[in-house]
């Protein structure tokens, strides 16, 4: 289970994340919705190690995240964040590889392939493995990322906005891909999201962030509710009840 | 994403460890490693080249004459073969080093001469000559690599607090940092006198190799050993810090070591042989545009592109004003901005 006690990220005078507490179960898909600048990337940061903590502890099975060696740490969690800019030439394969680096040290055994060639697969990267990331569109290269984190084979996979660039059809797989590692493999996966739908439609649990404090969490059926909205948004929302479903509509 | 569906097969659960053989071999392509050992061949037949020729007539003839040409042997050993070694051995390690800082640096156009590098060792060298004349040419090269570590570092602690890093702006920084170096070098130099062997020791120029004067470009050839072997942080670490991180691997210290390497390799080349521009920028580029960015299979050929490189710079500069010389570092300078020219309007599109 991944745990935050007191957490809080300060950038000068600005609380970015204030005094946040949370689990996040140990199994399924949990999502962080919440208007922009609401801290979710900054929490899912500090959780992940990336960004030091100003304050507060955060644990991850009972390891604090700060104090946990780097590599014990990469073998339980796995990080995607959104701005992979990057300038490196290197093929979808040999960037899946990497993945696998906390496990194989660099030297990929026949296990370590089975895996990076499940992850390619699994993505629908096996056209493009041979190319170099810096000659692929936006998405492709969104999906070889998360091919590459899925790869790592990490019991927490947190992922800032996996949507990022994506068109509608890989945008469904790639939820249905993260669906498919937490109910099959039994992973615990986290994300970062700004859909309201797929967050409806695809989460266990649903955590929402305003002005750095979390304002709600709970499942799909209790979040989607045009006044709980209206506290994170500041916006009326329209919840349908469609197949089950409940589906947001905010275009008018 | 077509092959998603409920009964596609699962990632293989991390089960027992005991199928640990590495494959990696095997996996870099068959194709691949034919090709460098052509390109190997290439580099030996430039080597043999390098050998025969100059002003004292070397050739096979007189090696193996019945007898044996002392003359010719003696030279060969005490004069040509060094030259040539120190040539190739220059050449290998201030291309990986090059290939090193740019990944550093996030950055293609860096490289030991435009990043401050060079002319800190530079600085290092004279302060030796001026404080502890007396000091072997192994504590001067050890000074000149503390120099060159600081200066380095000092490039890169810059490049973290600039706020706007566009693709351009790094290297420009490298310059002014380096011209910067290079003026206090030049004052003191002036003020002591020492303008001519500033210019002696900043020169690429490998017409004094000799036997006794070159070995320590081995330790250079040793660092790019050790920068093959852990190639794989070094690509990890070029993907950026949150990218390392994520993996286990810790930022700092890879920087930490590739700073080591690059300044030594610089220090060592420029305390030997003086500064050979370009090498650092242009081979690595090449070998990126050929085969990416994965150091585990670039290091070789930037090794061997990079021993290539020079010695065909200083053969070009041996033969064209024959029996006069032109020091090499003038022929890379030449030959590496036309290269450089060329790849920049080459790939303008993918500046950053």
């Amino acid at each position: 289970m991944i745990e935050a006690r007191n957490v809080s990220r300060r950038y000068g005078d600005t609380l970015v994340v204030d005094d946040v507490s949370l689990r996040i179960p140990e199994r399924g898909v949990t999502s962080i919705i919440g208007p922009n600048g609401a801290g979710k990337s900054t929490l899912l940061s500090m959780i992940s190690r990336l960004l030091p903590l100003s304050s507060g502890v955060v644990l991850v099975d009972d390891l604090d995240v700060t104090k946990t060696p780097g590599d014990a740490l990469a073998r339980r969690l796995a990080i995607l964040r959104q701005d992979n800019h990057l300038t490196a030439r290197l093929t979808v394969r040999d960037l899946v590889t990497f993945g696998r680096y906390p496990h194989s040290r660099g030297r990929p055994t026949v296990e370590d392939r089975a895996f990076v060639e499940g992850a390619i697969h699994h993505l629908g990267l096996e056209p493009i493995a041979h190319r170099f990331l810096d000659e692929l569109s936006g998405g492709q290269r969104q999906r070889a990322f998360v091919a590459m984190v899925l790869c790592q084979d990490t019991h927490y996979v947190l992922l800032d906005e996996p949507l990022n660039s994506l068109d509608m059809k890989h945008a469904v797989s790639m939820m249905q891909e993260l669906r498919r590692a937490a109910d099959a493999l039994g992973k615990s996966v986290i994300l970062v999201l700004h859909d309201l739908n797929f967050a409806s439609c695809y989460s266990d649990h649903i955590i929402a962030m305003r002005e750095g404090k979390v304002a709600f969490q709970g499942n799909a059926e209790e979040l989607m509710r045009t006044e709980v909205l209206r506290g994170i948004y500041d916006l009326d929302i329209a919840i349908h009840q469609l197949d089950g479903r409940w589906i947001a509509v905010h275009y008018r | 994403m077509s092959t998603l569906s409920p009964d596609s097969p699962p990632l293989p659960d991390s089960g027992p460890f005991a199928r640990r053989e590495p494959v990696a071999l095997a996996q870099a392509g068959s194709s691949a490693v034919p090709r460098l050992v052509v390109a190997g061949l290439g580099v030996l037949g430039l080597a043999v080249v390098s050998l025969l020729i100059g002003v004292s007539h070397v050739s096979w003839d007189a090696l193996f004459a019945a007898g044996g040409d002392d003359r010719a042997t003696q030279v060969l050993v005490i004069s040509r073969v060094p030259r040539t070694l120190a040539l190739m051995l220059s050449g290998m390690s201030l291309g990986v080093a090059g290939l090193i800082l740019q990944m550093l640096a996030r950055n293609r156009f860096v490289e030991p001469f435009t990043a401050g590098t060079a002319e800190s060792a530079s600085l290092g060298i004279l302060a030796v000559t001026v404080l502890a004349p007396g000091l072997p040419i192994l504590a001067k090269t050890l000074v000149a690599a503390g120099f060159a570590l600081a200066g380095t570092a000092l490039f890169l602690l810059i490049l973290r607090k600039l706020p706007l890093r566009s693709a351009l702006v790094v290297p420009l920084v490298g310059l002014v940092l380096g011209a910067i170096f290079d003026a206090v070098t030049t004052f003191f130099a002036y003020r002591f006198s020492l303008l001519q062997s500033l210019a002696a020791w900043t020169t690429g120029d490998f017409s004094s190799v000799m036997r006794g004067r070159y070995e320590l470009l081995w330790s250079a050839f040793a660092l790019t050993a050790v920068a093959y072997v852990v190639a794989d942080r070094f690509t990890v670490a070029g993907m950026g810090e949150a990218f390392t991180t994520n993996l286990g691997l810790n930022h700092r210290r890879i920087v930490a070591l590739g700073l080591a390497i690059v300044a030594m390799v610089t220090a060592v080349v420029v305390a030997t042989v003086g500064m050979i521009p370009f090498i650092g920028l242009i081979v690595p580029n090449l070998v990126s545009l050929m085969m990416g960015d994965n150091a585990r299979r670039s290091i070789p050929w930037v090794a061997v592109m990079g021993a290539g490189f020079v010695l065909l710079c200083d053969i070009v500069g041996r033969v064209v004003r024959y029996p006069y010389e032109i020091p090499v570092g003038t022929v890379a300078g030449v030959v590496g901005s036309l290269l450089f020219l060329y790849l920049l309007l080459r790939r303008d599109a993918r500046v950053g």
